[in-house]
Protein backbone atom coordinates (compact mmCIF):
# COMPACT_ATOMS: atom_id res chain seq x y z
CA UNK A 1 0.00 0.00 0.00
CA UNK A 2 1.53 3.37 -0.90
CA UNK A 3 2.33 5.83 1.83
CA UNK A 4 -0.47 8.27 0.94
CA UNK A 5 -3.14 5.59 1.10
CA UNK A 6 -1.72 4.26 4.35
CA UNK A 7 -1.64 7.70 5.99
CA UNK A 8 -5.22 8.61 5.02
CA UNK A 9 -6.58 5.28 6.20
CA UNK A 10 -4.82 5.51 9.54
CA UNK A 11 -5.80 9.14 10.24
CA UNK A 12 -9.23 10.74 10.02
CA UNK A 13 -8.08 14.21 9.06
CA UNK A 14 -4.95 14.53 6.94
CA UNK A 15 -3.38 17.61 5.34
CA UNK A 16 -0.58 17.04 2.84
CA UNK A 17 1.57 20.13 2.84
CA UNK A 18 5.01 21.58 2.20
CA UNK A 19 6.72 23.59 4.93
CA UNK A 20 7.47 26.40 2.46
CA UNK A 21 3.90 26.61 1.10
CA UNK A 22 2.01 29.64 2.40
CA UNK A 23 -1.34 28.46 1.05
CA UNK A 24 -0.87 25.25 3.06
CA UNK A 25 -0.19 27.45 6.07
CA UNK A 26 -3.48 29.27 5.45
CA UNK A 27 -5.35 25.94 5.58
CA UNK A 28 -3.58 25.00 8.80
CA UNK A 29 -4.87 28.29 10.28
CA UNK A 30 -8.39 27.54 9.05
CA UNK A 31 -8.41 24.15 10.75
CA UNK A 32 -7.17 25.84 13.91
CA UNK A 33 -10.04 28.37 13.67
CA UNK A 34 -12.64 25.62 13.47
CA UNK A 35 -11.05 23.74 16.35
CA UNK A 36 -9.49 20.69 14.70
CA UNK A 37 -5.91 19.42 14.58
CA UNK A 38 -5.19 17.60 11.32
CA UNK A 39 -2.36 15.16 10.81
CA UNK A 40 -0.02 17.32 8.78
CA UNK A 41 2.45 15.61 6.49
CA UNK A 42 5.16 17.85 5.03
CA UNK A 43 6.14 16.35 1.69
CA UNK A 44 9.33 18.39 1.43
CA UNK A 45 10.54 16.77 4.65
CA UNK A 46 9.77 13.23 3.54
CA UNK A 47 12.35 11.32 1.48
CA UNK A 48 9.43 9.67 -0.32
CA UNK A 49 7.93 13.11 -0.93
CA UNK A 50 8.26 13.03 -4.74
CA UNK A 51 6.57 9.65 -4.98
CA UNK A 52 3.79 10.87 -2.69
CA UNK A 53 3.29 13.95 -4.88
CA UNK A 54 2.78 11.67 -7.88
CA UNK A 55 0.38 9.51 -5.91
CA UNK A 56 -1.66 12.58 -4.95
CA UNK A 57 -1.83 13.75 -8.56
CA UNK A 58 -2.98 10.27 -9.59
CA UNK A 59 -5.76 10.48 -7.00
CA UNK A 60 -7.07 13.55 -8.78
CA UNK A 61 -5.32 16.54 -7.22
CA UNK A 62 -4.41 19.30 -9.68
CA UNK A 63 -1.71 20.46 -7.29
CA UNK A 64 -0.13 18.00 -4.86
CA UNK A 65 -0.30 20.47 -1.94
CA UNK A 66 -2.34 21.43 -0.10
CA UNK A 67 -4.41 18.24 -0.21
CA UNK A 68 -7.05 17.48 2.44
CA UNK A 69 -8.45 14.03 3.26
CA UNK A 70 -11.33 13.54 5.70
CA UNK A 71 -12.33 10.04 6.77
CA UNK A 72 -10.02 8.54 4.15
CA UNK A 73 -11.68 10.43 1.29
CA UNK A 74 -10.13 13.20 -0.75
CA UNK A 75 -11.86 16.54 -0.14
CA UNK A 76 -9.54 18.55 -2.38
CA UNK A 77 -7.32 21.60 -2.25
CA UNK A 78 -7.88 25.16 -0.99
CA UNK A 79 -10.76 25.84 -3.41
CA UNK A 80 -12.75 22.80 -2.35
CA UNK A 81 -12.14 23.28 1.37
CA UNK A 82 -13.17 26.95 1.22
CA UNK A 83 -16.32 26.19 -0.81
CA UNK A 84 -17.22 23.41 1.60
CA UNK A 85 -16.72 25.70 4.58
CA UNK A 86 -18.83 28.53 3.18
CA UNK A 87 -21.63 26.15 2.25
CA UNK A 88 -21.62 24.90 5.83
CA UNK A 89 -20.51 21.42 4.89
CA UNK A 90 -17.06 21.41 6.44
CA UNK A 91 -17.92 21.53 10.15
CA UNK A 92 -20.26 18.49 10.05
CA UNK A 93 -17.51 16.49 8.34
CA UNK A 94 -15.00 17.57 10.97
CA UNK A 95 -17.20 17.02 13.99
CA UNK A 96 -15.76 13.55 14.82
CA UNK A 97 -12.31 15.15 14.92
CA UNK A 98 -13.03 18.31 16.83
CA UNK A 99 -10.95 18.46 20.01
CA UNK A 100 -12.93 21.16 21.85
CA UNK A 101 -16.67 21.60 21.63
CA UNK A 102 -17.20 24.54 19.31
CA UNK B 1 46.40 19.16 -38.11
CA UNK B 2 49.78 17.57 -37.72
CA UNK B 3 52.78 18.51 -39.82
CA UNK B 4 56.34 18.52 -38.69
CA UNK B 5 57.89 21.48 -40.44
CA UNK B 6 55.75 24.41 -39.50
CA UNK B 7 54.63 25.87 -36.23
CA UNK B 8 51.63 28.06 -35.66
CA UNK B 9 51.12 30.40 -32.78
CA UNK B 10 47.77 31.81 -31.80
CA UNK B 11 47.42 35.45 -32.64
CA UNK B 12 46.47 37.54 -29.64
CA UNK B 13 43.55 39.41 -31.04
CA UNK B 14 41.65 36.83 -32.96
CA UNK B 15 42.55 33.33 -31.98
CA UNK B 16 43.61 32.53 -35.49
CA UNK B 17 46.90 31.01 -36.25
CA UNK B 18 49.84 32.72 -37.93
CA UNK B 19 52.67 30.81 -39.40
CA UNK B 20 55.97 31.97 -37.98
CA UNK B 21 59.46 31.94 -39.18
CA UNK B 22 59.48 28.52 -40.70
CA UNK B 23 58.86 30.12 -44.08
CA UNK B 24 61.92 28.63 -45.51
CA UNK B 25 60.90 25.14 -44.56
CA UNK B 26 57.38 25.70 -45.82
CA UNK B 27 58.79 27.08 -49.02
CA UNK B 28 60.98 24.00 -49.26
CA UNK B 29 57.98 21.77 -48.83
CA UNK B 30 56.34 23.50 -51.68
CA UNK B 31 59.39 23.45 -53.83
CA UNK B 32 60.08 19.82 -53.23
CA UNK B 33 56.45 18.80 -53.55
CA UNK B 34 57.65 15.59 -52.03
CA UNK B 35 54.27 15.21 -50.46
CA UNK B 36 51.88 17.48 -52.31
CA UNK B 37 48.96 16.24 -50.24
CA UNK B 38 50.39 17.59 -47.02
CA UNK B 39 50.95 21.05 -48.49
CA UNK B 40 47.46 21.18 -49.91
CA UNK B 41 45.90 19.99 -46.67
CA UNK B 42 47.85 22.68 -44.76
CA UNK B 43 46.33 25.35 -46.97
CA UNK B 44 42.86 23.90 -46.63
CA UNK B 45 43.27 23.53 -42.85
CA UNK B 46 44.38 27.15 -42.41
CA UNK B 47 41.49 28.24 -44.57
CA UNK B 48 39.09 26.21 -42.43
CA UNK B 49 40.55 27.71 -39.25
CA UNK B 50 39.96 31.23 -40.57
CA UNK B 51 36.48 30.23 -41.67
CA UNK B 52 35.64 28.99 -38.20
CA UNK B 53 37.17 31.94 -36.37
CA UNK B 54 35.56 34.78 -38.29
CA UNK B 55 31.94 35.87 -38.02
CA UNK B 56 31.12 36.19 -41.68
CA UNK B 57 31.97 34.20 -44.72
CA UNK B 58 32.30 37.19 -46.91
CA UNK B 59 36.00 36.76 -47.38
CA UNK B 60 37.38 34.40 -49.95
CA UNK B 61 38.13 30.81 -49.14
CA UNK B 62 41.60 29.75 -49.95
CA UNK B 63 41.74 27.50 -52.89
CA UNK B 64 40.82 23.84 -52.46
CA UNK B 65 43.22 21.11 -53.30
CA UNK B 66 42.06 20.83 -56.88
CA UNK B 67 43.90 24.03 -57.60
CA UNK B 68 46.84 22.82 -55.59
CA UNK B 69 49.21 22.82 -58.52
CA UNK B 70 48.59 26.51 -59.26
CA UNK B 71 49.04 27.46 -55.59
CA UNK B 72 52.16 25.43 -55.24
CA UNK B 73 53.81 27.59 -57.90
CA UNK B 74 52.76 31.04 -56.40
CA UNK B 75 55.21 32.76 -54.05
CA UNK B 76 54.56 32.30 -50.36
CA UNK B 77 54.09 36.09 -49.88
CA UNK B 78 50.87 36.13 -51.82
CA UNK B 79 49.40 33.47 -49.59
CA UNK B 80 50.61 35.38 -46.56
CA UNK B 81 48.98 38.56 -47.81
CA UNK B 82 45.73 36.77 -48.60
CA UNK B 83 45.66 35.29 -45.11
CA UNK B 84 46.28 38.73 -43.59
CA UNK B 85 43.52 40.28 -45.68
CA UNK B 86 41.09 37.58 -44.60
CA UNK B 87 41.97 38.09 -40.99
CA UNK B 88 41.47 41.82 -41.34
CA UNK B 89 38.09 41.33 -43.03
CA UNK B 90 37.00 38.95 -40.29
CA UNK B 91 38.08 41.38 -37.59
CA UNK B 92 36.20 44.28 -39.18
CA UNK B 93 33.14 42.08 -39.55
CA UNK B 94 33.19 41.20 -35.86
CA UNK B 95 33.51 44.86 -34.88
CA UNK B 96 30.57 45.78 -37.11
CA UNK B 97 28.44 43.08 -35.55
CA UNK B 98 29.36 44.23 -32.06
CA UNK B 99 28.36 47.81 -32.91
CA UNK B 100 25.06 46.62 -34.36
CA UNK B 101 24.19 44.55 -31.31
CA UNK B 102 25.04 47.50 -29.06
CA UNK B 103 22.70 49.68 -31.09
CA UNK B 104 19.91 47.11 -30.79
CA UNK B 105 20.32 46.93 -27.02
CA UNK B 106 20.14 50.72 -26.74
CA UNK B 107 17.01 50.85 -28.88
CA UNK B 108 15.41 48.18 -26.73
CA UNK B 109 16.13 50.14 -23.55
CA UNK B 110 14.72 53.27 -25.15
CA UNK B 111 11.56 51.39 -26.11
CA UNK B 112 11.09 50.17 -22.55
CA UNK B 113 11.52 53.72 -21.24
CA UNK B 114 8.98 55.05 -23.75
CA UNK B 115 6.47 52.38 -22.74
CA UNK B 116 6.87 53.32 -19.10
CA UNK B 117 6.40 57.01 -19.87
CA UNK B 118 3.31 56.23 -21.89
CA UNK B 119 1.86 54.28 -19.01
CA UNK B 120 2.65 57.11 -16.61
CA UNK B 121 0.97 59.73 -18.76
CA UNK B 122 -2.10 57.54 -19.20
CA UNK B 123 -2.33 57.34 -15.44
CA UNK B 124 -2.07 61.09 -15.11
CA UNK B 125 -4.77 61.70 -17.66
CA UNK B 126 -7.14 60.69 -14.90
CA UNK B 127 -8.34 57.30 -16.04
CA UNK B 128 -8.39 56.61 -12.36
CA UNK B 129 -8.92 59.08 -9.56
CA UNK B 130 -5.66 59.43 -7.65
CA UNK B 131 -3.34 57.40 -9.90
CA UNK B 132 -0.76 55.37 -7.99
CA UNK B 133 2.89 56.05 -7.40
CA UNK B 134 3.47 52.53 -8.66
CA UNK B 135 2.85 53.73 -12.23
CA UNK B 136 6.56 53.88 -12.89
CA UNK B 137 7.08 50.32 -11.73
CA UNK B 138 4.52 48.63 -13.92
CA UNK B 139 5.53 45.56 -15.80
CA UNK B 140 7.52 46.40 -18.86
CA UNK B 141 6.98 43.47 -21.16
CA UNK B 142 4.54 43.92 -24.01
CA UNK B 143 2.46 40.98 -22.84
CA UNK B 144 1.95 42.49 -19.39
CA UNK B 145 0.99 45.89 -20.78
CA UNK B 146 -1.47 44.45 -23.25
CA UNK B 147 -2.97 42.21 -20.52
CA UNK B 148 -3.52 45.26 -18.35
CA UNK B 149 -4.79 47.36 -21.27
CA UNK B 150 -7.25 44.61 -22.18
CA UNK B 151 -8.45 44.41 -18.59
CA UNK B 152 -8.94 48.18 -18.33
CA UNK B 153 -11.01 48.26 -21.48
CA UNK B 154 -12.95 45.26 -20.29
CA UNK B 155 -13.59 46.89 -16.93
CA UNK B 156 -14.92 50.06 -18.56
CA UNK B 157 -17.41 47.92 -20.50
CA UNK B 158 -18.15 45.95 -17.35
CA UNK B 159 -19.03 49.14 -15.43
CA UNK B 160 -21.31 50.32 -18.24
CA UNK B 161 -23.12 46.99 -18.23
CA UNK B 162 -23.25 47.06 -14.43
CA UNK B 163 -24.94 50.49 -14.42
CA UNK B 164 -27.47 49.28 -16.97
CA UNK B 165 -28.29 46.23 -14.86
CA UNK B 166 -28.66 48.34 -11.71
CA UNK B 167 -31.19 50.56 -13.47
CA UNK B 168 -33.10 47.52 -14.71
CA UNK B 169 -33.17 46.02 -11.21
CA UNK B 170 -34.40 49.28 -9.74
CA UNK B 171 -37.31 49.62 -12.16
CA UNK B 172 -38.08 45.89 -11.92
CA UNK B 173 -38.39 46.08 -8.12
CA UNK B 174 -40.57 49.19 -8.32
CA UNK B 175 -42.79 47.67 -10.97
CA UNK B 176 -44.45 44.33 -10.27
CA UNK B 177 -42.68 41.98 -12.65
CA UNK B 178 -42.99 38.20 -12.45
CA UNK B 179 -40.82 35.99 -10.31
CA UNK B 180 -39.31 34.41 -13.41
CA UNK B 181 -38.30 37.73 -14.95
CA UNK B 182 -36.81 38.86 -11.67
CA UNK B 183 -34.94 35.57 -11.38
CA UNK B 184 -33.41 36.19 -14.81
CA UNK B 185 -32.22 39.63 -13.73
CA UNK B 186 -30.70 38.20 -10.56
CA UNK B 187 -28.93 35.45 -12.50
CA UNK B 188 -27.53 38.06 -14.93
CA UNK B 189 -26.31 40.13 -12.04
CA UNK B 190 -24.54 37.16 -10.46
CA UNK B 191 -22.99 36.09 -13.78
CA UNK B 192 -21.80 39.61 -14.28
CA UNK B 193 -19.78 39.51 -11.07
CA UNK B 194 -18.42 36.06 -11.94
CA UNK B 195 -17.29 37.53 -15.26
CA UNK B 196 -15.32 40.19 -13.36
CA UNK B 197 -13.60 37.50 -11.30
CA UNK B 198 -12.62 35.70 -14.51
CA UNK B 199 -11.18 38.91 -15.93
CA UNK B 200 -9.22 39.50 -12.73
CA UNK B 201 -7.86 35.97 -12.77
CA UNK B 202 -6.64 36.54 -16.30
CA UNK B 203 -4.84 39.81 -15.60
CA UNK B 204 -3.42 38.39 -12.33
CA UNK B 205 -1.45 35.95 -14.46
CA UNK B 206 0.02 38.87 -16.40
CA UNK B 207 0.68 41.15 -13.43
CA UNK B 208 -0.48 40.13 -9.97
CA UNK B 209 0.71 43.42 -8.49
CA UNK B 210 -1.70 45.25 -10.74
CA UNK B 211 -4.58 43.28 -9.21
CA UNK B 212 -3.23 43.77 -5.68
CA UNK B 213 -3.00 47.52 -6.22
CA UNK B 214 -6.62 47.81 -7.36
CA UNK B 215 -5.54 50.50 -9.82
CA UNK B 216 -8.68 50.19 -11.91
CA UNK B 217 -10.83 51.22 -8.96
CA UNK B 218 -11.44 54.57 -7.32
CA UNK B 219 -9.50 55.60 -4.23
CA UNK B 220 -12.29 54.95 -1.69
CA UNK B 221 -12.85 51.47 -3.15
CA UNK B 222 -9.12 50.81 -2.77
CA UNK B 223 -9.23 52.01 0.82
CA UNK B 224 -11.52 49.11 1.71
CA UNK B 225 -9.76 46.53 -0.45
CA UNK B 226 -8.61 43.18 0.89
CA UNK B 227 -6.33 41.09 -1.34
CA UNK B 228 -7.43 42.81 -4.52
CA UNK B 229 -11.15 43.30 -3.88
CA UNK B 230 -13.91 43.68 -1.33
CA UNK B 231 -13.82 41.73 1.92
CA UNK B 232 -16.78 39.31 1.82
CA UNK B 233 -17.69 39.53 5.52
CA UNK B 234 -17.67 43.35 5.36
CA UNK B 235 -19.97 43.22 2.39
CA UNK B 236 -22.38 40.99 4.25
CA UNK B 237 -22.45 43.45 7.14
CA UNK B 238 -23.28 46.30 4.76
CA UNK B 239 -25.89 44.52 2.66
CA UNK B 240 -27.84 42.30 5.05
CA UNK B 241 -29.69 45.21 6.74
CA UNK B 242 -30.90 46.21 3.25
CA UNK B 243 -32.53 42.85 2.72
CA UNK B 244 -34.77 42.86 5.81
CA UNK B 245 -37.01 41.20 6.76
CA UNK B 246 -35.35 37.78 6.97
CA UNK B 247 -36.82 34.61 8.39
CA UNK B 248 -35.25 33.07 11.48
CA UNK B 249 -33.70 30.33 9.37
CA UNK B 250 -32.28 32.91 7.01
CA UNK B 251 -30.84 34.92 9.88
CA UNK B 252 -29.14 31.77 11.17
CA UNK B 253 -27.82 30.85 7.72
CA UNK B 254 -26.48 34.34 7.09
CA UNK B 255 -24.87 34.35 10.53
CA UNK B 256 -23.12 31.04 9.80
CA UNK B 257 -22.03 32.29 6.39
CA UNK B 258 -20.59 35.44 7.94
CA UNK B 259 -18.65 33.41 10.49
CA UNK B 260 -17.29 31.00 7.86
CA UNK B 261 -16.28 33.98 5.73
CA UNK B 262 -14.43 35.58 8.61
CA UNK B 263 -12.59 32.35 9.37
CA UNK B 264 -11.63 31.86 5.74
CA UNK B 265 -10.52 35.51 5.46
CA UNK B 266 -8.40 35.14 8.61
CA UNK B 267 -6.76 32.04 7.20
CA UNK B 268 -5.94 33.77 3.91
CA UNK B 269 -4.75 36.94 5.68
CA UNK B 270 -2.38 34.96 7.87
CA UNK B 271 -1.18 33.01 4.84
CA UNK B 272 -0.44 36.36 3.14
CA UNK B 273 1.46 37.51 6.22
CA UNK B 274 3.50 34.30 6.10
CA UNK B 275 4.19 34.97 2.42
CA UNK B 276 5.47 38.46 3.22
CA UNK B 277 7.74 37.06 5.94
CA UNK B 278 9.05 34.38 3.60
CA UNK B 279 9.79 36.77 0.73
CA UNK B 280 11.39 39.27 3.10
CA UNK B 281 13.57 36.62 4.75
CA UNK B 282 14.65 35.26 1.37
CA UNK B 283 15.43 38.70 0.01
CA UNK B 284 17.43 39.65 3.10
CA UNK B 285 19.43 36.41 3.31
CA UNK B 286 23.17 36.52 3.05
CA UNK B 287 25.29 39.56 3.68
CA UNK B 288 24.03 42.88 2.41
CA UNK B 289 26.28 45.68 1.28
CA UNK B 290 28.47 44.09 -1.37
CA UNK B 291 26.08 44.88 -4.17
CA UNK B 292 25.69 41.26 -5.26
CA UNK B 293 22.22 39.85 -4.79
CA UNK B 294 21.04 38.10 -7.91
CA UNK B 295 20.44 34.70 -6.24
CA UNK B 296 18.44 36.23 -3.38
CA UNK B 297 16.26 38.20 -5.77
CA UNK B 298 15.71 35.14 -7.99
CA UNK B 299 14.73 32.98 -5.00
CA UNK B 300 12.43 35.69 -3.63
CA UNK B 301 10.68 35.91 -6.97
CA UNK B 302 9.97 32.17 -6.91
CA UNK B 303 8.33 32.57 -3.51
CA UNK B 304 6.35 35.56 -4.73
CA UNK B 305 4.62 33.40 -7.37
CA UNK B 306 2.35 32.19 -4.56
CA UNK B 307 0.74 35.66 -4.54
CA UNK B 308 -1.23 34.72 -7.65
CA UNK B 309 -2.74 31.79 -5.71
CA UNK B 310 -3.80 34.08 -2.89
CA UNK B 311 -5.43 36.58 -5.21
CA UNK B 312 -7.33 33.75 -6.90
CA UNK B 313 -8.38 32.32 -3.53
CA UNK B 314 -9.65 35.73 -2.39
CA UNK B 315 -11.77 36.08 -5.55
CA UNK B 316 -12.97 32.50 -5.10
CA UNK B 317 -14.12 33.44 -1.60
CA UNK B 318 -16.03 36.46 -2.97
CA UNK B 319 -17.67 34.31 -5.61
CA UNK B 320 -18.66 31.63 -3.09
CA UNK B 321 -20.13 34.25 -0.75
CA UNK B 322 -22.32 35.66 -3.52
CA UNK B 323 -23.32 32.16 -4.52
CA UNK B 324 -24.27 31.11 -0.99
CA UNK B 325 -26.28 34.29 -0.46
CA UNK B 326 -28.24 33.55 -3.62
CA UNK B 327 -29.15 30.14 -2.15
CA UNK B 328 -30.19 31.56 1.23
CA UNK B 329 -32.28 34.45 -0.11
CA UNK B 330 -35.51 34.58 -2.08
CA UNK B 331 -35.39 36.01 -5.59
CA UNK B 332 -36.77 39.33 -4.43
CA UNK B 333 -34.30 39.56 -1.56
CA UNK B 334 -31.42 38.66 -3.88
CA UNK B 335 -32.54 41.39 -6.28
CA UNK B 336 -32.60 43.93 -3.43
CA UNK B 337 -29.16 42.69 -2.35
CA UNK B 338 -27.67 43.15 -5.81
CA UNK B 339 -29.23 46.58 -6.11
CA UNK B 340 -27.84 47.59 -2.71
CA UNK B 341 -24.39 46.27 -3.69
CA UNK B 342 -24.44 48.27 -6.92
CA UNK B 343 -25.48 51.42 -5.11
CA UNK B 344 -22.85 50.92 -2.39
CA UNK B 345 -20.15 50.81 -5.06
CA UNK B 346 -21.60 53.97 -6.63
CA UNK B 347 -21.46 55.72 -3.25
CA UNK B 348 -17.83 54.70 -2.83
CA UNK B 349 -17.04 56.07 -6.28
CA UNK B 350 -18.88 59.29 -5.50
CA UNK B 351 -16.90 59.60 -2.27
CA UNK B 352 -13.66 59.22 -4.24
CA UNK B 353 -14.78 61.88 -6.67
CA UNK B 354 -15.83 64.26 -3.95
CA UNK B 355 -12.56 63.75 -2.14
CA UNK B 356 -10.56 64.43 -5.29
CA UNK B 357 -12.41 67.67 -5.96
CA UNK B 358 -12.74 68.85 -2.40
CA UNK B 359 -10.69 72.01 -1.81
CA UNK B 360 -8.17 71.52 0.90
CA UNK B 361 -6.16 73.86 3.11
CA UNK B 362 -2.81 74.64 1.51
CA UNK B 363 0.03 73.02 3.49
Amino acid sequence: MDKVTRLVSENGLVLFSKSSCCLCYALKILFQEVGVTPTVHELDQDPEGREMERALMRLGCNVPVPAVFIGGKLVGSTNEVMSLHLSGGLIPLLRPYQSISN
Amino acid sequence: MDFPSTQFVPSRAMGTYEPIHQIGMWGENFKSISNPNISASVIVDVANKLENESETTSHEMLVPSSKHDQEASKPFDKIQRRLAQNREAARKSRLRKKAYVQQLENSRLKLIQLEQELERSRQQQGLYVGGGLEAGHLGISGAVNSGIAAFEMGYERWMEEQNKQICELRSALNAQISEIELRILVESGMSHYFELFRMKSSVAKADVFYVMSGKWKTSAERFFAWIGGFRPSELLKVLVPQIDPLTDQQILDVCNLKQSCQQAEDALSQGMEKLRETVSATLASGQMGQGTYVPQVAMAMEKLEALVCFVNQADHLRQETLQQMSYILTTRQAARGLLALGEYIHRLQALSNLWANHPREPA
